[in-house]
This record gives C-alpha cells, structure tokens and sequence, in this order.
C-alpha cells in the first residue's frame, strides 16, 4: 500500500487582485519574481529540499500559464513514480460541484487525493510567499510536540500585526488565543500561512466543516481545532520571508535581491531554487551599455543602460534606453531612448522610442487607491507603449495602446489605460 | 525515420594542451553556456534524428556528465533514445577504441539491430548548425555511396589541419587528402558523412578484419576510387575546435552580432543541459562592455570583449579583456587578466596579473578557494 509520511498541499488559485495589472491574465504564483523565477518556485523547491516528494497543487485563477509552468514537475525532480506534483484545479462531481470557495474548501474537496497517499501529516502552503525553509524540520518540531497542528509564525513589528492571523503562544509554544487580522493585536507572531495537520485532525475537521461557507484554514479550521482543544504549537521562524502580495511588497523583494549580499540569497550552493528554464543563450552586454547593480536574465541584450533594476530574460535594452529602479519581465523589449523609472514592465511588453515613464508628482490612482498606492507604473503583459509618450507614477496600463489613447501624449500620474475589456 | 546518428567524440587532441587534460573536445565549453558537442546534437535533435550514438573515449567524464540525461536534447524518448559508448571489454574485445572505425565496429551491434536505412556520422567538436535531412536529400539523389559535407574555403589558406576535397563539376569527390601541408583545394571536409547502413556495417567490418582502425584514413581514402563520394557544399558558418587558437577564436565569435543571432535568435535553436543557475549579477563598480556573461556570474569589476561562462566571481577592482573565463571560476580583488583562457573551476589570488601574448594563454590555478 501506498504511504507517504507527509505530503503537501499548495494553494495557488487566488488572483492576488492586489497586484493589479500583472494578475490580470496569471495568478499570483506564476508571476515572475527575481530575474528568472516564477513565485511558486519558492514553495515548490523547498518541498524537494525537505524531502517532500509528493505535492498536490490547487489551481483555479486563470491557471493555464501555472500548468504550463509546473508540467510533470521535472524542473523540481517532482517527476515521480508515485507522488510527485500534481495539479488539482476544482472538478464536477454527481452532487455539490463547486468552485474553490476558500483555502480550507479547496482541500476538503481534494480529500481522495490525500487519502490515495494514506499519509501522517499534511502540509498546508500558500504559493505566494518568498522565503527559504526546511519543512522537514517544522515536521520534527510537529512530532516532538506531539501536536495535532503546528503553525509557521513569524515575529513582526506589532504595528504591522494586524494585517496577519496573530497567535499568543505559552512558554512552551503552545497557541493560547488565535486572532484573525486583529484590530489590537495581543502579540507579534504572525502566521505565515504554513500549516503541518496531523491528518486524522484535518480530515476529521474539514469534514466537520464542510458545509461551511468560503471555508478558510485562519478564519474556520484552525479556530474550530482550537475551541476543540486540539495541541496546536507555533513553530518560530526566523529567515527570510517576504509577503508579496502587494505592488510595492513585490518591487520591494525584487530589489532586496541586488544588495551586494542579499538577505535573501539565490547564489548559495545549498537550498537551490529551482524553475523551468529554457535553454538559453548568455546575456550580451554592448560597448555601450552600462549595467549596474543589477540582476540581469539569461538571453538579454543590454545596449542602454541598466540601473538598480532586475532584468529577466531575453529582454532588449536598446541603445541610449534607460532603465532605473525597475522590473522587467521576460521577453520585454525597451526601444532607443526610452527612459524607465520605477516601472514594473512585464512579459513580452514593447515600449517605443524616447518614452518617458514613471515621472512626474504622485496622484492618487483613478482606478483603485487599494491597488495602486505607490511610485510605481504597472504595464502588463504584451502591451504596447508608442513612441515618444510621456507616463506618470501610479499608473497602470494594459493592451496595445497608441498615440491616440494619450492626451497630448501623455498618461498623467494616476491615470490608466484598459483596453479591450482586460482588466 | 530514415537516419540514425553517429557522433564521434572519442578523440583527444593535444593541440588543445593543458585544455583537453581534463576533457574530450567534445565536452569543450563554448560561447558561454555550451559545450562543442550541443551542436551536433541539437543538429541530430533538429533533424528529427531520434536514436544517436555517442562514442567516447578520452577524459569521458566531464563528457559523460554533460550527456547524462537525454532529455535536454528531446532524446528522452521511449523510441531510440541518447546512447553513450564507451570501451569496454567483452568477451571477444579487451581493446579501447584504436581509432575511429574501430569504436564503431566495436559498437556494430548498435547499427546492425537498427532498421533505418541511413546513418548520419558527425564529429563532436564542430560549432554549426546543420539540417541533415538536406544532405540524406542529396545524397539519396546523387545515388551517391557516402557523402561528406563540406565547407568552402579561400584556395590560399591553411588547411594543414583539415582533410581537403577536390571534386568535378558535379559534385562527386576526384580527391581527398588528409591534413595537407600545401594545398589550393577550396573544399574541407567537415568530418560530417552520410551513407548506406548496410554499407556502412560491411565496409567497417571488412576494416576490422584487416586491422584497419581509422574511418578517414582506412575507409574513406581507400574507397574513394571505388565509391561513388559526393560533396555536400554548406555555407553557413562553421569551424571546428581542434587548437588553442580556433577555440578562442570560435568563441570570440559569438561576440559579433551576426554570428550570435544565427546561433541564438534564428530557428533551430541550440540546446544544451540546464543548470539551475540564478541570473546573473552586477553589483556597484561593474563596468562591462561587449562581452557575454552567463547565468550565476557575480561582477564587481571591469570586463571588456571576453566572455564569461557560468557562475563566475569577479572581485573588485579586477579586470578583465580580451578573455575567456570558463565555468565556475573565481577571481579575486585587484587582478589583471588579459588574452587568456582561464580553466574552469580555478581560483585566481587577489593582486595578481596574468597576460597573454599573441596567442591566449591557458591558466591553471588550483589555489584554495576559500580563505584567501
């Protein structure tokens, strides 16, 4: 009979509404993050790190381009005889078909799945975070406890406490009081969303809840588990982990990257991140070019200028075109004279000649101030910027647009363009 | 499909000095994040070849290591598949390759359980991009016995180093000479041949019968008035890595915007094993000009017309022209590097200075990486 001591379970089906423009045809872990790394790498490379072979992944936002992207799960060793990755998108049954209508409803409805591998513990992960860590570790605190469910915390400003699920532990760790999102936070652990359930208890739980509306792991299992009286402990991490689940939190970690050693480190021999990665040619950089404190993808041709920015591949910097303080996804072409600042350009964009972006005074953003709320313009994938137009901060473009989507050649800081229904 | 493949990579060549100490021509790096034979195989892969034959013999490892999943290439397949031959003893054989025709005879079960009609035989050290369904087209038309792919050359230069063809006006070969020391022939031949596989069993094992061990010299000289040869004349870019010398130059090649489109931007593409390797990155005080830098490079200093392959570390203050760095390379702060070849996995001292001359020059520094 088959038997895996702890399999995983990876939630990749949100949109990640907050990161505008740049999920409007993705979900969040299939963005692009780090010059060649997608976000889901992060949690799927340390599952093969820990020894977790088998994973199941939960997709349901626009989820072609993460299919795609994990595959059988070769790029990851998760190519496996039995377990490896497997991608579960929701499905129709004879009674109750439904959408994934909340974390803890997407993995109730993958019960079979779970079961198939007759495991003793069931790993819980979001597939939007960035971080480094050894679940196999998690798992011994799991067992050395003797808990039923063990939370990743994290230690936070206790300002920022109340965007998170906060935990108040005891001496020995163990969860005393679990509040969610809390106006007044009575501790500084946050949880990271990184849940190891014993798996009699989750399944006894999400059984339990079953009928529960938008059933959530913060919101309903983990409070049911509680007032039940179930060992629940709080494992303290400590590394680097990084929510980005905002435009600011994504550009943020994106440039924590360049410093000259990163907190957070790509080029250590131990804990490889791994990706699907194409076979591509080196990076050329010209006589012309400058390229300084930057990250720069395989496969780019770097004719301008590059400056504080991470560059993914295959992208084209044309002669005399600037680029500062930016991101700029695969494939992007940046034409002569062009000047970036502060952009988040993503895949496949072509932005004409002598185009300003990013300058300007900061206004408020027309199209949502929860959204867009920084310096920062967002141009999603495969648009196209015409020549010589002027684009201010806080602005958000998507679709093909030309000279005649710009007042006087101009996107005002704030403002936006749309088109073609894609949002 | 109608060929198998057959690539040659056994060969050492002593021309490549303390560079093939460690590796067959073969595995050589090139142009950054290749190795000499990708290119044969990514031919073979293009062509739909789907069941190829690597035979190796010199320094295999670093070779073996390269070719140790099939699958970078699309050979993983349960149909054919990659297949590396290396001697080994058997019950009628207790020799190594003893050249060319020899690996191959000692291998014969391989082309005799097969069924396609043709076998493409290549060598592992040519940097080009080839179809070879277009050569079997010829050759199948010609109604010719072996085809050699050739490449044209200017009548005065040196070809002390290629076999030379002459042939007549419709293609068929009048002449083969190998490695002449004067010649005005304006065709060499690539080490690329197509033929028959039934011809190609009978002749090899009439050659092993007769203790003759070498294809070129041993079969194809000796045919060449008894079968029909033609010339297959290719135009597109080629060289072959057989010297210190051609070997940096084929490199420094891929500098030149017409030579890296042709290779990277135009279809087919070339493939190679995937390292999982970060982006490259350039911290404060980089100042890189014309050059290709792979993935997992960290550049703090200065680089100008070289090319760096993966995973280099470049100290502060350090600079670098007119150079090649091969994988995994460290450099220190404040050194000085140009016109030269610096061996994979070394690490160069902080305030050192290494200059080549004329022709590059091939550093080997095994000093201790960390704590220096």
């Amino acid at each position: 009979m088959i038997k895996k001591e702890m399999i995983a379970m990876l939630l990749a089906g949100g949109q990640g509404s907050r990161l505008g423009v740049l999920t409007s045809k993705v979900a969040k872990p299939a963005v692009a993050f780090g010059g060649k790394y997608k976000i889901i790498d992060f949690p799927l490379s340390n599952c093969i790190n820990s020894s977790v072979d088998t994973v199941g992944v939960l997709t349901q936002y626009q989820p072609l381009r993460l299919n795609a992207h994990i595959g059988i799960g070769i790029p990851w060793d998760l190519d496996r005889n039995i377990g490896g990755v497997t991608v579960l998108p929701p499905y129709e049954k004879s009674e109750n078909t439904d959408w994934y209508t909340g974390t803890a409803n997407a993995i109730f409805q993958n019960l079979d799945y779970m079961d198939s591998y007759n495991p003793d513990y069931v790993l819980i992960l979001s597939g939007d975070h960035i971080y480094k860590m050894d679940y196999e570790i998690m798992l011994d605190y799991h067992k050395a406890n003797n808990a039923d469910v063990t939370l990743a915390v994290m230690p936070v400003p206790i300002e920022e406490a109340s965007r998170f699920g906060v935990v108040v532990a005891d001496e020995e760790n163990r969860i005393k009081e679990f509040q969610e999102k809390p106006e007044k936070p009575k501790s500084n652990l946050a949880s990271m969303g990184i849940y190891i359930f014993s798996w009699p208890v989750l399944k006894e739980a999400l059984i339990k809840l079953k009928d529960q509306p938008s059933c959530d792991f913060g919101k309903h299992v983990i409070p049911y588990c509680h007032e039940k009286g179930d060992r629940i402990f709080a494992y303290e991490f400590n590394g680097y982990w990084k929510d980005v689940g905002t435009l600011h939190s994504y550009w943020e970690a994106n440039m924590e990257l360049i410093d000259i050693v990163p907190e957070f480190n790509l080029y250590e021999e131990y804990w490889k991140i791994y990706t699907k990665s194409d076979v591509l040619p080196p990076q050329y950089i010209s006589d012309k070019a400058r390229v300084d404190r930057s990250i720069v993808g395989e496969g780019c041709e770097i004719f301008g200028t590059v400056c504080n920015s991470v560059v993914s591949a295959n992208v084209v910097v044309e002669e005399g075109a600037e680029v500062y303080d930016s991101i700029i996804m695969q494939g992007a072409v940046i034409k002569k004279g062009t000047k970036l600042h502060k952009a988040i350009v993503a895949e496949g964009v072509v932005i004409g000649e002598d185009c300003r972006v990013g300058v300007g005074e900061y206004a408020d953003s027309k199209l949502s101030t929860k959204i867009y709320n920084c310096d920062l313009a967002v141009i999603g994938e495969n648009s196209v910027i015409p020549d010589g137009v002027t684009i201010g901060k806080n602005t958000a473009i998507v679709g093909k647009t030309d000279e005649s989507d710009y007042t006087d050649g101009k996107l005002e800081s704030g403002d936006y363009i749309i088109k073609a229904g894609e949002i | 499909m109608r060929a198998i493949g057959i690539i040659l990579a056994g060969g050492n060549n002593s021309k490549m000095k303390q560079l093939s100490n460690k590796r067959a021509v073969g595995a050589m790096p090139i142009a950054g994040s290749y190795r000499a034979i990708d290119f044969a195989l990514s031919n073979m892969s293009n062509s739909h070849i789907q069941k190829v034959a690597v035979l190796t013999q010199y320094n295999a490892l670093s070779l073996n290591e390269h070719l140790s999943s099939s699958k970078w290439w699309d050979f993983g397949r349960k149909q054919g598949g990659l297949f590396v031959f290396t001697p080994s003893i058997t019950a009628d054989n207790g020799f190594w390759y003893r050249g060319t025709a020899d690996a191959i005879a000692q291998n014969i079960a391989f082309l005799k359980k097969s069924h396609e009609p043709y076998v493409v035989i290549a060598s592992g050290d040519g940097i080009y991009k080839l179809d070879y369904n277009k050569v079997l087209e010829e050759h199948v038309n010609k109604q010719a016995d072996i085809t050699i792919v050739c490449k044209r050359v200017p009548s005065d230069s040196d070809k002390s180093e290629y076999g030379v063809i002459k042939t007549d006006d419709r293609g068929f070969v009048t002449d083969f000479v190998e490695k002449p020391t004067k010649s005005d022939a304006t065709l060499i031949s690539t080490g690329v041949y197509v033929i028959r596989r039934r011809l190609l069993i009978s002749l090899i094992e009439k050659a092993a019968e007769e203790e003759r061990y070498d294809f070129v010299n041993d079969i194809l000289q000796r045919q060449k008035t008894e079968k029909k040869i033609v010339a297959y004349v290719m135009d597109s870019y080629w060289k072959h890595i057989s010297t210190v010398e051609n070997y940096f130059e084929a490199n420094m090649d891929f500098l030149n915007p017409e030579v890296r489109n042709y290779f990277f931007k135009e279809y087919p593409d070339v493939y190679s094993k995937v390292d999982d390797l970060p982006p490259a990155k350039y911290n404060p005080g980089s100042n890189v000009k014309n050059s290709l830098v792979s993935s997992g490079c960290i550049i703090n200093g200065s680089i100008e017309n070289s090319i760096l392959f993966k995973q280099a570390y470049v100290g502060n203050n350090t600079v670098i022209k007119n150079s090649i760095i091969l994988n995994d390379v460290y450099i220190g702060d404040n050194v000085y590097i140009e016109n030269c070849i610096i061996e994979s996995h070394d690490t160069i001292k902080a305030n050192t200075r290494y200059v080549g001359g004329e022709k590059p020059e091939i550093i080997v520094e095994r000093n201790f990486r960390y704590g220096i």
